[in-house]
């Protein structure tokens, strides 16, 4: 009786944090999430909305991130906009070319791990639409990482905006030498190949990219998380 | 002239706000205003990240970039391009008219009109004329 009734309090204990991380997840995103990011998709998506929001959008957050990335970020935000979001709100002329203006720059803040781990929860059901991403297009071949150093800096420009090591390249677009550990292949792929289709009149060009440059670029971001992150 | 030009940035910077309520204005160019509202917001938004707040091409992107981006306050370099080069560019990129591929195609995001009236604009940043 006494093994049983431990069993059924044990086996209660591992339901319970299932079933109260959605709602408690659900909750953290509307009582802390919701004043800077969109959890529901926008009926506005004009530019002037995109330079009014505070945070980029979550409402497909479940087809973008990975969760283990999720959670370890909520309870360790680390910057990953060198220039914050919208870059223009954030930067400022220099001596030499702009900089970052850090009197403009708030933290992310921080989340326990419990309620980290419900908010992830909770953002992970948020998929988005179902047409938003091309599921399944890309078809995780190995890529030599010197041919996609060149592609990434030299022949497509993208080291332009997005840094592949810390500290070296663009700083409007966020960094890439952790976005293989935080971002799903195809989320990649697809938002290389068209980044309005997805945040409309986001300020990364879409650049009619064939298939093989697709293919080439999300690879080398993906294994560059594994290479030049840590 | 560029300590002129540099003091006049803070109003493009305010997006519009301090130049839309001066001058109420939001349609198309005129003499007036040479610009329309929605040349700089796009000039704002897609730009400045590499041609820089102050329009010079020392933008936030630009200190590692192989091939610096054009200094658009540069009343002679911008004067020597014509109106429908720039317009090209925008559109097409700089691979197009063999330049930098650094500088993006933009076709994809904004259309025909706007692009035409980002010209406009970078003809009054230049302060350089038609380029006619």
């Amino acid at each position: 009786m006494k093994l049983s009734l431990l069993a059924a309090l044990a086996m209660g204990l591992v339901a319970a944090p299932a079933i109260a991380a959605d709602s408690v997840g659900a909750g953290i995103l509307k009582s802390q999430c919701i004043s800077c990011h969109a959890i529901v998709k926008p009926d506005n998506t004009s530019l002037d909305r995109l330079w009014e929001r505070k945070g980029p959008d979550l409402y497909y957050a479940g087809s973008k991130f990975n969760r283990p990335w999720l959670e370890k970020w909520l309870q360790n935000p680390v910057r990953i906009r060198p220039a914050g979001e919208l870059y223009t709100k954030h930067i400022k002329g220099g001596d030499k070319e702009d900089v970052v203006d850090e009197s403009t720059m708030a933290s992310h803040m921080k989340l326990s791990k419990a309620d980290a781990e419900a908010a992830a929860e909770a953002l992970m059901a948020l998929t988005g639409p179902a047409d938003l991403l091309s599921k399944g297009a890309f078809k995780g071949e190995k890529v030599s990482m010197s041919m996609g150093a060149m592609f990434f800096n030299k022949l497509r420009g993208c080291a332009a905006c997005h840094q592949a090591k810390p500290g070296t390249g663009g700083s409007s677009g966020p960094e890439l030498y952790t976005a293989g550990e935080r971002l799903q292949p195809d989320y990649i792929y697809s938002y290389i190949k068209n980044p309005q289709a997805i945040d409309p009149h986001i300020w990364m060009p879409t650049l009619n990219l064939a298939e093989p440059d697709l293919q080439r670029l999300t690879g080398y971001i993906l294994q560059l998380s594994a290479s030049e992150g840590k | 002239m560029k300590m002129n030009f540099g003091q006049r940035v803070p109003a493009f910077l305010q997006a519009g706000l301090l130049v839309a309520s001066s001058f109420v204005f939001s349609g198309p160019a005129s003499a007036d205003e040479p610009y329309t509202q929605g040349a700089l917001r796009n000039y704002n938004t897609y730009c400045v990240q590499c041609h820089g707040v102050n329009r010079n091409g020392r933008g936030i992107n630009s200190r590692d970039m192989s091939v610096q981006p054009r200094d658009h306050s540069d009343a002679k370099g911008m004067g020597d391009i014509p109106n429908e080069e720039i317009f090209h560019v925008i559109k097409d990129g700089g691979l197009a008219v063999n330049k930098s591929v650094l500088m993006p195609a933009w076709g994809n995001v904004m259309n025909d009109e706007e692009i035409k009236e980002l010209v406009a604009y970078l003809r009054f940043v230049c302060n350089c004329g038609s380029g006619k």
